[in-house]
């Protein structure tokens, strides 16, 4: 079946509801284009699902937003966060990355005490004081549900933990910055499906605080968690709307044969 | 068919023979090495400085030279190896200039050893005017040594997991602070096996030596510690050789009486303190990575 | 409103200064490398090239010339003939990597396909300690053990190129045989697998299959230890007898570009045509190890196609 990558459907949100928005994305592995004008919004405390087969480029889009890609791939074109054009040279990325944070594929603890995975980067931003570092460590674990299981280890290393606990060791690690935005690339792919419930449970519960944008491969997640989808296909934005209308009415043909798993 | 299976089992044979022949050679020269040498070494031989032309000497200094020049050698070399490790594992761009950085250092790393002996002796030595001395030894060594450290740290850190720098990157640290306090403590291990091997080399090394540490141990007074004093062990200028130099220039113009005795005895010290070199890095780097990854 | 969140990602902060600090000080480093690695070929180039642009030396003499005497004349040039020399080096270097390619590739093909667990721990720790060996006590071995043995088996004195490249032999086998063992392990194992399936013995797949798909591997290592055999100073001096001679015969005392220069520096004074003509040999040391280098990455790029 031949698809027409010019069919598209985007939906528009109001200026004010923007937490995020890209203008003309195009991303590039050297000679290889893996991103084609991507023109995205994203509303503020709200969970955006990316979806796409592999090689769609979603997890490109993603990683591009906080600059993660950078040295990698040539992203041109503009983000716009909070005004500005955060893809700019100008830009500070380090304290950028500070407000858009990022959980990745494979749980990536550092060989640290659990505590100190949550309190290094905090250390490095000048909070020094004891009780307010335990005071963080103790809300952002619990907003990450691990509280519970991991209470009387703090000091344990890391690498001890499950993979699933391991994985909201990094969530609660990232959102102890308080970030504005939190990107998440398959965050619950290498996980078994009690730690998927327990994460997404814990998404569910976060985006009353941040914005958040998750790609997943898994279009259950993306019906059960998240309020907006965006279906990537080659690299081409094909669909943005409610979750709702992309699972039970899509507007092109390639996203409804998708979805139906007619392909991909 | 019974010819290939004939061909086959004499071809067994004389593999299994050949491995088992480069076991016998290892075995032999140990065993020569230590059986002629151990006798003798003695208390009296390890703390007794060496004589010119009279028997009975010792190698005090020598011991003392070689540890000097190798704490001076890493003291130097380590800094310089660790940051280019650390930019081609981690800031190097995949481009020519790149290639040829790493061009570079492999041909720094099989230039022959007497030819950066010399170099060093034709700069600092003659032209800089700082005669044979601990500081030319330690230059010569650490010209010696980067290139190869440097490659074990670069694969060192390399071989720590790309996601620990992502990690750091995301939480809005600097490359830099995510590289020195969560990437290098993991990659410890593999530095402080490679660092200990290094220095197993460096140790063994004599001919970068003869023509900048010198071949001339004089007395040193083992009770003064004031580094600008000249008999003092610690000081950089005097000439200083070492235990590898001195079986060297025992066997090539040696004309104490005992020499043959002296270069057996020293080559048995030579080699078991690199044994032990050997044995301490692959212990230590063992220990340290179950210590690191005991919670896995 | 202020929005302090947009000025603050506008702005240079810690993490920026601790970023040019850090880039600063791995760039040095590197600077470093390269610029004594630039100084090392530029001294030794210049003071190389003296013995024909001071001392009118002629470079047709000094490759092809047997007299080596620099200090005198003949016709109005020194006598810089360093053939003896030359073909000392690459006497012993030839004859070691003869004696070592097959042991080293039986020792390889025993550790990859033959040994049990056990026993290829055993010769990689056997490897591993041979490395460590400084090359003084293999000259110090060699003048006590090989040395004697070729003068009692032989005839001669004993010292001459066949010592050398025996002590040699011994010296690069670790190295050779470890960088063997890994041209043999990147051998897919489906290769093997498919031949002893069509019925082939281990040695026919070994022959055909594995040392075949592994032949520019082999050969980088044998470069690599001939690479090391040339350079080698000490251990050769130790053993081959010094005689600045051309080498008629592999029992009789000879010389090499790395003995005659271990010998030569510390009796010569610095700006004599005497010393000079050393830097000249360390000059031919410094080129051959490009070429050795070279060669290994044109083996590697022939891999690569």
């Amino acid at each position: 079946m031949e698809y027409n990558l010019k069919d598209k459907y985007i939906l528009q949100l109001n200026e004010k509801e923007k937490a995020l928005e890209t203008r003309d994305l195009n991303i590039f592995y050297g000679e290889k284009q893996a991103l084609f004008d991507g023109n995205l919004q994203f509303e503020r405390y709200k969970i955006t699902s990316l979806i796409g087969a592999s090689g769609s480029g979603k997890s490109t889009f993603l990683r591009s937003l906080n600059r993660m890609n950078e040295g990698v791939a040539d992203v041109k074109g503009s983000i716009l966060y909070r005004g500005i054009d955060i893809n700019s040279p100008k830009i500070n990325v380090y304290e950028m990355r500070k407000y858009i944070g990022m959980v990745f594929q494979r749980p990536n603890p550092f060989s640290k005490s659990i505590y100190e995975n949550i309190t290094f980067a905090l250390k490095e931003n000048g909070i020094k004081d004891k009780e307010k570092l335990a005071e963080i460590v103790e809300t952002s674990l619990k907003q990450a549900a691990l509280w519970d299981e991991v209470k009387d280890d703090l000091n344990k290393s890391a690498l001890a933990l499950s993979g699933g606990q391991q994985q909201r060791l990094c969530i609660a690690r990232a959102i102890a910055m308080k970030p504005d935005i939190l990107l998440l690339d398959e965050p619950a792919s290498a996980l078994d499906p009690i730690s998927t419930a327990k994460i997404e449970e814990t998404l569910l519960e976060l985006k009353e605080k941040y914005t958040l944008i998750i790609v997943t491969h898994n279009m259950q997640q993306a019906s059960r968690i998240s309020d907006y989808t965006v279906f990537f296909h080659l690299g081409n934005v094909i669909e943005y709307n409610k979750t709702k209308n992309i699972f039970t009415n899509p507007k092109i043909k390639l996203t409804e044969d998708y979805i139906s798993g007619n392909f991909g | 068919m019974k010819n290939t299976k004939f061909q086959n089992n004499v071809a067994m044979a004389i593999i299994k023979l050949i491995a088992a022949m480069v076991v016998l050679i290892l075995v032999f020269l140990l065993g020569k090495i230590l059986i002629s040498g151990v006798p003798h070494i003695s208390w009296k031989f390890l703390v007794t400085p060496s004589k010119a032309f009279t028997a009975g000497g010792g190698i005090s200094v020598q011991i003392f030279n070689s540890f000097y020049l190798l704490i001076l050698t890493l003291l130097i070399s380590f800094p310089i190896s660790l940051g280019a490790g650390i930019y081609l594992a981690k800031y190097a761009a995949k481009n020519k200039i790149t290639s040829l950085i790493r061009m570079v250092i492999e041909i720094l790393s099989s230039l022959p050893s007497v030819v950066v002996g010399l170099f060093v002796f034709l700069v600092c030595v003659v032209q800089m005017q700082i005669g044979f001395s601990i500081l030319a030894g330690a230059i010569a060594l650490t010209f010696f040594n980067l290139p190869l450290l440097t490659r074990n740290i670069e694969e060192s850190i390399k071989a720590v997991p790309n996601l620990q720098l992502e990690g750091g990157l995301a939480l809005g640290l600097s490359k830099w602070k995510t590289i020195t306090k969560i990437i290098l403590p993991e990659a410890l291990p593999g530095i402080i096996t490679g660092v200990i091997l290094s220095a197993g080399r460096v140790f063994g090394e004599a001919a970068a030596l003869i023509y900048t540490a010198g071949q001339s141990a004089p007395a040193v007074d083992f009770t003064n510690w004031n580094i600008f004093d000249e008999t003092s062990p610690l000081n950089l200028m005097r000439p200083a050789e070492t235990l590898a130099v001195h079986i060297w220039k025992i066997n090539s113009e040696g004309i104490m009486p005992d020499a043959n005795a002296i270069s057996a005895g020293t080559s048995a010290v030579l080699i078991i303190a690199i044994l032990i070199f050997n044995l301490s890095a692959r212990y230590l780097g063992n220990y340290l990575y179950r210590k690191l990854t005991s919670a896995r | 409103m202020r929005d302090e969140i947009r000025e603050k990602i506008q702005k240079n902060s810690k993490a920026t200064y601790q970023e040019i600090f850090g880039k600063l000080l791995v760039s040095i480093s590197i600077i470093i490398i390269l610029l004594i690695v630039s100084a090392i070929f530029g001294f030794i180039f210049s003071k190389g090239i003296a013995t024909f642009t001071e001392n009118n030396a002629q470079v047709k003499d000094f490759f092809t010339g047997t007299n080596w005497n620099p200090s005198m004349n003949e016709k109005g040039h020194p006598q810089v003939g360093a053939l003896p020399m030359i073909l000392g080096s690459f006497g012993v270097t030839l004859l070691a990597a003869i004696f070592v390619t097959p042991f080293a590739i039986g020792t390889a093909l025993y550790i990859t396909e033959l040994a049990s667990k056990k026993m290829k721990k055993i010769l990689q720790i056997v490897i591993e300690l041979l490395v460590g060996i400084p090359s003084v006590v293999y000259g110090f071995i060699g003048l006590n053990v090989v040395v004697p043995f070729i003068r009692e088996n032989f005839g001669g004195t004993g010292y001459g190129i066949l010592a050398g490249a025996v002590v040699l032999f011994v010296m690069i086998l670790p190295t050779v045989t470890s960088l063997t063992v890994d041209s043999l392990k990147a051998v897919p194992k489906h290769y093997r697998s498919a031949s002893l399936a069509l019925g082939a013995t281990p040695w026919q797949t070994m022959f055909h299959v594995t040392l075949k798909a592994a032949t520019s591997g082999i050969l980088t290592a044998i470069v690599f230890g001939m690479a090391r055999a040339f350079g080698e100073a000490l251990a050769v001096q130790m053993v081959i007898g010094n005689a600045s001679l051309m080498p008629t015969s592999l029992l009789n005392p000879a010389s090499t570009l790395t003995s005659v220069l271990t010998m030569g520096i510390g009796n010569t004074v610095m700006g004599t045509v005497g010393n000079n003509a050393l830097w000249s040999l360390a000059l031919v040391l410094l080129a051959m190890s490009l070429i050795f280098n070279l060669i290994v990455r044109l083996i590697g790029r022939k891999d690569i196609k």
